[in-house]
């Protein structure tokens, strides 16, 4: 098949297994997920061909994969969708054709298959268990096909998002995918929690959005086209880099690049968009919690490199960042270290990981933003392989704690309140050694991990190119990050067992634990592909084949950087220093009273939530509910046109009894006054009110009215 | 067949009215007969329209299958009709709603004879204003449209039913005085009616000219202004929209449908059919003005729907919100007419009317399904409950974001456009846009909140007042909008082909 043709393909499968089980297989359980895990093998087997075929393809960046049709018609033109596969793409579609497999078949282990129904589940709620041969077991999650399709319809959206060669159906992937989130965070809805946390979700991220359209707007208005290839020509990008916007001394490129970039703020959770990723745990843990986090979040670091050209218009290697790009890096940096400061506080699990990924994307993004685009994308890859793994494997650790949970029968103890933990090495060994690895890699441990080498490459970059604020703050976040993973890992797995739960959790089945263990591989592996040339010893060892690639999708191969020793010797520093202090604080704590972090304004997350609920939710509430409905529709202009009433029954009575009764009546006799009264009789039952009869008698204003300007304006 | 072709758009327009009366004759107690007989009755308007789509030739400019009889000839009027991509668009939209809301009525068992004859009058009247070529013709259909409305809402509607209905009557009414007047002022000036012959003179107007006594820019100001007034409530842009939660409120389901669905556009239509043709230079020194109105809908539609506990009072602000759309659309239009943006926002606005209409129709038809079930549209009594009408719960959350304007569905598209359209146009008010955009999808979560998802309500869960299933006549109602709300969104082509031939040759 030819390449152009299998990469329109690649989305299709996840979609029609949506309306499949939707329309059809839904009362079947076991057809369900079939057909939702063939929908993502054949998306992952057409994914690795397009990228095998990419690979061998030199230089792919100057002749990209590309196929693109008509879509709309705009008076003369037309607007064209399509597909594309150039070195960026390509190295994206990899790491998501992975990551959205293993989700797929870790979700059958995670939502019970084959387990029995439970006694008194529901659907909308967490299965409570199933009572068989006298022991609780777990039981199956009532609405299991539903969830099959809602992740099949998030990977379309995924697909879509990454194979586009437009900003357009980049939209559209990016949308369907926010509706996913809200329908998987929400989809215990019947917990209050849940059903908030969904409705917060899509209405932080479509703030972004409404930013992101008018961006789209105006590129597509000063461009006439929203295919990537043709808005980056050297030509275009310099006439928007030249133009200034009139707004904040932007040039047009600057502001339609950030404001695209507000979009991301939104979806990879930034500052001061980043209050609904940690909500959104409330999605069944951790498979949507995955979703969010590790897959759709990187959409929008996706999106701001995919703008990159845009985003550095007028700026080349070495000179002074634009003033875009310097919003972008101070957001990305600002963003690194602020979440991370909040993650040492969190006690859930899972909620450690959402500011932790907050975290990294801001790293990401700050890379972009002082122009370090080959270390954006490594990180980009490398963070999705490690934090997919995390997230599954504290799915793992939640399933397993509620093993133990059914076992003791004690519904109070948290699942996944890691202070409920410890000692679960032993149970769980498959899970520990995989969570271990993705751990590790995040804190960016040393040489074997992928974290290593491309948090190494952000840092250097900040580094060589004098970014000196940017280096400092991202030093330091890297360190709090291997600070607080060291503090989970110990809390959870390492020392003994805190509870009687966690004494008797479990190791799940293969389906939960096999996509652990080939994430971990990508963990570890995956970082040498990037390592860098003039690396002491092992560069050149392996050829830097990831600069080479994805460094091609630019119109200019980025330099390579020159070696320094200081950045390298700062990530062995942070990385060991803070998993040592990590051990050392939390090995022998036994309960959050003795955690000397738990200081209040980390744990409320800087109140954040409450801030903005005074700030904004409930000033607009009352604005929507007392201002506009009450006051202004019902009050002032309801009561404007009541007047009209009034007005006109004024008119009707001075009429009557100054006109009719003296005149009419005595002068022409009493014969059409008694068809008046008549008519006017026959006519009062119909008012049963004084409002109707208002408005009944305004028409008459309206004529007279209408008749004295037409007589004396018009017609004079 | 060459009589069909020959009479296609008469036979669409007068074939309701002509079963309308055939139902007179019919037993008023056989309610299925006289159910299936107006359902029947409302297809074939349906079925001609496919063949008029078929045999619509986007390419040719001008109006198509024209027929000319004679009417008032002493006024030089005559029963001209006629269609063009915009109306032919609207004709389609037209006579697919009005079987969906037909078979919508099947519950209705209170005096179903007359019930089901309002409504192919209904039909008669707006399909009229959409294929009339003569402006008193235009006139007299448009007033014909409220006629049913009123009854509809005044016999069939719910608790206030008398007040909604009178405003909605009088409201309209008194815009179209002006209107009125303002097609008065035509006819006598050129001694036709007839608009396709009113496009060809009236711009020769010289502008130095006098008019009636005033220079020729002071006419057409008024006469501008006069037009706008009249289709503006009837849009309804802000601040003449408050008949229209009122009248939705309390119209019967089947009635909101079509109101929402093809009443509004009635407005719009007159915008672009009269408006921009026969004042192109006001429209334009004005578009700011109406710009302004079109975003006050837009943001405070979305703002009033949100502050909303009674969930149809809650859609019928969406509309103001949607129209908002269509009418920023026009504004764009008008303010750059004659380039590439004025057509875009241009065919976003025809798509956005006839998507809304989709959409709209569907969240009525929705509401009043669960209405008819529980008896209350307070927000505050349901919750919860997906787990008891999954069906149900699926389609109310696919429009919901039909209307919520998600990309991949219509609305997304059309919305595009005007947005593209206005922004190089009217910056500031297309961005106080986003404003409303960002609060359709809090009224829309907030309805998909309060009524299925959260803590159950046990009232509806067992006893007397178990919630049941969408059953299948109802689904059938549905999955005609659904379906089209989609390819519409995937792929627009097929419809805007045909608009956008149109809007070219106009503007």
């Amino acid at each position: 098949m030819a390449t152009e043709t299998l990469i329109w393909l690649i989305p299709l499968p996840p979609v029609l297994a949506f309306f499949l089980i939707v329309l059809f297989t839904n009362k079947n359980k076991a057809l369900s997920h079939s057909v939702a895990i063939g929908a993502a093998f054949l998306s992952w087997l057409g994914s690795m061909i397009v990228f095998v075929r990419a690979i061998g393809v030199e230089h792919l960046g100057k002749q990209p994969f590309a196929s693109s049709i008509n879509w709309l018609p705009t008076g003369d033109t037309w607007l064209k969708i399509g597909v594309l596969i150039d070195p960026l793409s390509a190295a994206v579609l990899f790491f998501v054709a992975w990551t959205v497999l293993m989700i797929f078949i870790y979700s059958v282990g995670y939502h019970n298959y084959g387990q029995p129904a439970g006694d008194h589940d529901q659907a909308g709620l967490p299965p409570h268990g199933a009572t068989a041969h006298g022991h609780t077991v777990p039981s199956i999650e009532p609405m299991y096909s539903r969830f099959f399709a809602f992740i099949g319809l998030f990977a379309f959206g995924m697909y879509t998002l990454v194979v586009s060669d437009n900003l357009l159906t980049l939209f559209v992937g990016w949308e369907i995918m926010g509706l996913c989130s809200y329908l998987l965070i929400g989809f215990w809805y019947g917990k209050p929690s849940a059903r908030n946390a969904a409705v917060k979700a899509f209405m932080t991220t479509r703030i972004g959005d409404v930013f992101m359209l008018l961006g789209i707007s105006f590129l597509y208005y000063a461009t006439g086209t929203l295919t990537y290839r043709e808005i980056f020509t050297e030509e275009t990008l310099h006439v928007l880099s030249s133009v200034p916007s009139g707004v904040f001394g932007l040039s047009a490129a600057g502001l339609i690049a950030v404001l695209l970039f507000i979009g991301t703020i939104g979806k990879s959770a930034q500052f001061p968009l980043h209050v609904w990723l940690p909500d959104a745990m409330e999605g069944p843990t951790p498979v949507s919690a995955m979703i969010h986090a590790a897959t759709m979040v990187s959409a929008g670091v996706y999106a701001v490199i995919r703008m990159f050209p845009l985003l550095s218009a007028g700026w080349h290697e070495g000179a002074a960042l634009t003033p875009a790009m310097t919003f972008v890096a101070f957001i990305g940096a600002f963003t690194a270290i602020f979440a991370a400061t909040i993650a040492v506080a969190q006690n859930d699990i899972k909620r450690v990981l959402a500011y932790s990924t907050i975290s990294q994307l801001g790293f990401m993004i700050a890379a972009i933003g002082m122009g370090a685009y080959v270390a954006a994308v490594f990180h980009l890859i490398t963070h999705a392989f490690f934090k997919a793994l995390l997230f599954l494997g504290s799915g793992s650790v939640i399933h397993g704690m509620e093993h133990g949970v059914l076992h003791t029968g004690n519904h109070k103890v948290d699942p996944q309140d890691m202070f409920n933990m410890g000692g679960l090495r032993k149970k769980m060994p498959v899970t520990f050694w995989t969570f271990l690895i993705g751990g590790f890699a995040l804190s960016g441990f040393p040489l074997v991990t992928a974290g290593f080498w491309s948090k190494d490459e952000i840092l250097a970059d900040a580094f060589t190119n004098g970014h000196l604020t940017i280096f400092i703050t991202l030093a330091i976040a890297a360190f709090m990050t291997a600070f607080y993973t060291m503090r989970q890992i110990t809390l959870t797995f390492l020392g003994e067992a805190r509870t009687k739960e966690a004494e008797h959790a479990q190791e799940n089945k293969w389906t939960m634990t096999a996509p652990l263990v080939v994430l971990s591989v990508f963990a570890i592996g995956y970082g040498w592909v990037g390592i860098p040339e003039h690396f002491p010893l092992l560069g050149g060892l392996v050829p830097n084949w990831f600069h080479e690639f994805v460094g091609g999708t630019l119109a200019e191969l980025p330099p390579v950087l020159a070696f320094n020793w200081i950045p390298l010797l700062t990530s062995l520093v942070v990385a060991l220093g803070g998993l040592s202090l990590g051990w050392f604080v939390y090995k022998d704590i036994k309960s959050p009273a003795e955690d000397k972090f738990q200081i209040p304004l980390l744990k409320n997350k800087y109140y954040f939530d409450e801030a903005y609920e005074y700030l904004f939710i409930k000033p607009l509430t009352w604005f929507s509910e007392v201002f506009v409905s009450k006051w202004m529709d019902k009050g002032v202009i309801d009561s404007i046109l009541h007047i009209f009433g009034p007005a006109a029954a004024g008119i009707g009575s001075t009429i009557r009894n100054y006109f009719d009764v003296p005149v009419v009546n005595q002068f022409f006799g009493d014969g059409s006054a008694d068809v008046t009264y008549w008519i006017g009789k026959n006519l009062r039952p119909i008012q049963t009110g004084r409002i109707q009869q208002y408005l009944i008698l305004s028409i008459v204003v309206l004529s007279v009215v209408g008749g004295l300007v037409y007589f004396f304006l018009l017609a004079a | 067949m060459d009589f069909l072709n020959t009479h296609l758009l008469s036979l669409i327009l007068f074939v309701p009215t002509i079963s309308a009366l055939v139902m007179l004759f019919l037993p008023s107690g056989e309610t299925k007969l006289l159910r299936w007989f107006a359902f029947c009755a409302s297809l074939i308007p349906f079925v001609l329209t496919l063949v008029l789509w078929s045999n619509f030739d986007p390419n040719k400019t001008g109006f198509q299958f024209q027929e000319i009889y004679p009417w008032y000839e002493a006024l030089h009027s005559s029963l001209h009709l006629g269609v063009d991509g915009i109306s032919v668009s609207m004709v389609l939209l037209t006579t697919l709603l009005t079987p969906l809301a037909i078979l919508a009525s099947f519950s209705v068992t209170d005096r179903v004879k007359p019930y089901m004859m309002l409504f192919l009058f209904l039909e008669t009247g707006m399909l009229g204003v959409f294929m009339s070529l003569d402006l008193l013709v235009f006139f007299v259909f448009w007033e014909i449209g409220l006629v049913p409305m009123y009854f509809l809402i005044n016999q069939w509607g719910s608790a206030n039913k008398d007040y909604a209905s009178l405003k909605f009557m009088i409201y309209t009414m008194g815009g179209s005085l002006g209107l009125l007047l303002g097609i008065q002022m035509l006819g006598v000036l050129f001694g036709t009616y007839d608009l396709v012959t009113l496009y060809e003179r009236w711009n020769s107007l010289n502008a130095g000219s006098i008019l009636l006594g005033m220079p020729v820019h002071t006419v057409k100001t008024i006469a501008f202004w006069a037009f706008t007034i009249a289709f503006a409530i009837k849009v309804p842009i802000w601040p003449f929209h408050t008949w229209l939660p009122d009248a939705h409120t309390e119209a019967p389901t089947a009635g909101s449908m079509l109101l929402a669905g093809v009443l509004l556009k009635l407005g719009a239509y007159g915008f672009l059919r009269l408006v921009l043709p026969f004042y192109p230079l006001e429209a334009k020194i004005f578009a700011g003005a109406l710009a302004f109105l079109a975003v006050a809908a837009i943001v405070f539609g979305a703002f009033a729907a949100y502050g909303q506990t009674d969930f149809k009072r809650l859609v019928a602000y969406s509309s103001i919100n949607h129209m908002g759309f269509v009418v920023l659309g026009i504004a764009a239009a008008a303010a750059a007419v004659g380039t590439a943006d004025a057509r875009i926002a241009m065919n976003g606005a025809v798509l956005q009317m006839f998507n809304h209409g989709l959409s709209a129709a569907g969240m009525f038809f929705l509401v009043g399904v669960i209405y008819e079930r529980t008896h209350t549209r307070n927000l505050e009594e349901f919750g919860g409950l997906f787990p008891l009408v999954p069906v149900y719960g699926g389609i109310l959350i696919f429009m919901s974001m039909a209307s919520l304007g998600l990309p991949g569905l219509n609305g997304f598209v059309s919305e595009f456009m005007v947005v593209r359209g206005a922004f190089p146009v009217l910056k500031i008010y297309t961005a106080i846009s986003m404003i409303g955009l960002l609060f359709t999808g809090a009224y829309i979560l907030k309805g998909i909140a309060k009524v299925l998802h959260g803590p159950m309500n046990e009232l509806w869960a067992h006893g007397e007042h178990k919630l049941t299933e969408i059953n299948t006549r109802e689904i059938l109602v549905v999955v005609p909008l659904m379906i089209l709300i989609l390819v519409i969104g995937i792929w627009p082509m097929w419809i805007l082909e045909v608009i956008n031939k149109a809007v070219v040759a106009l503007f």
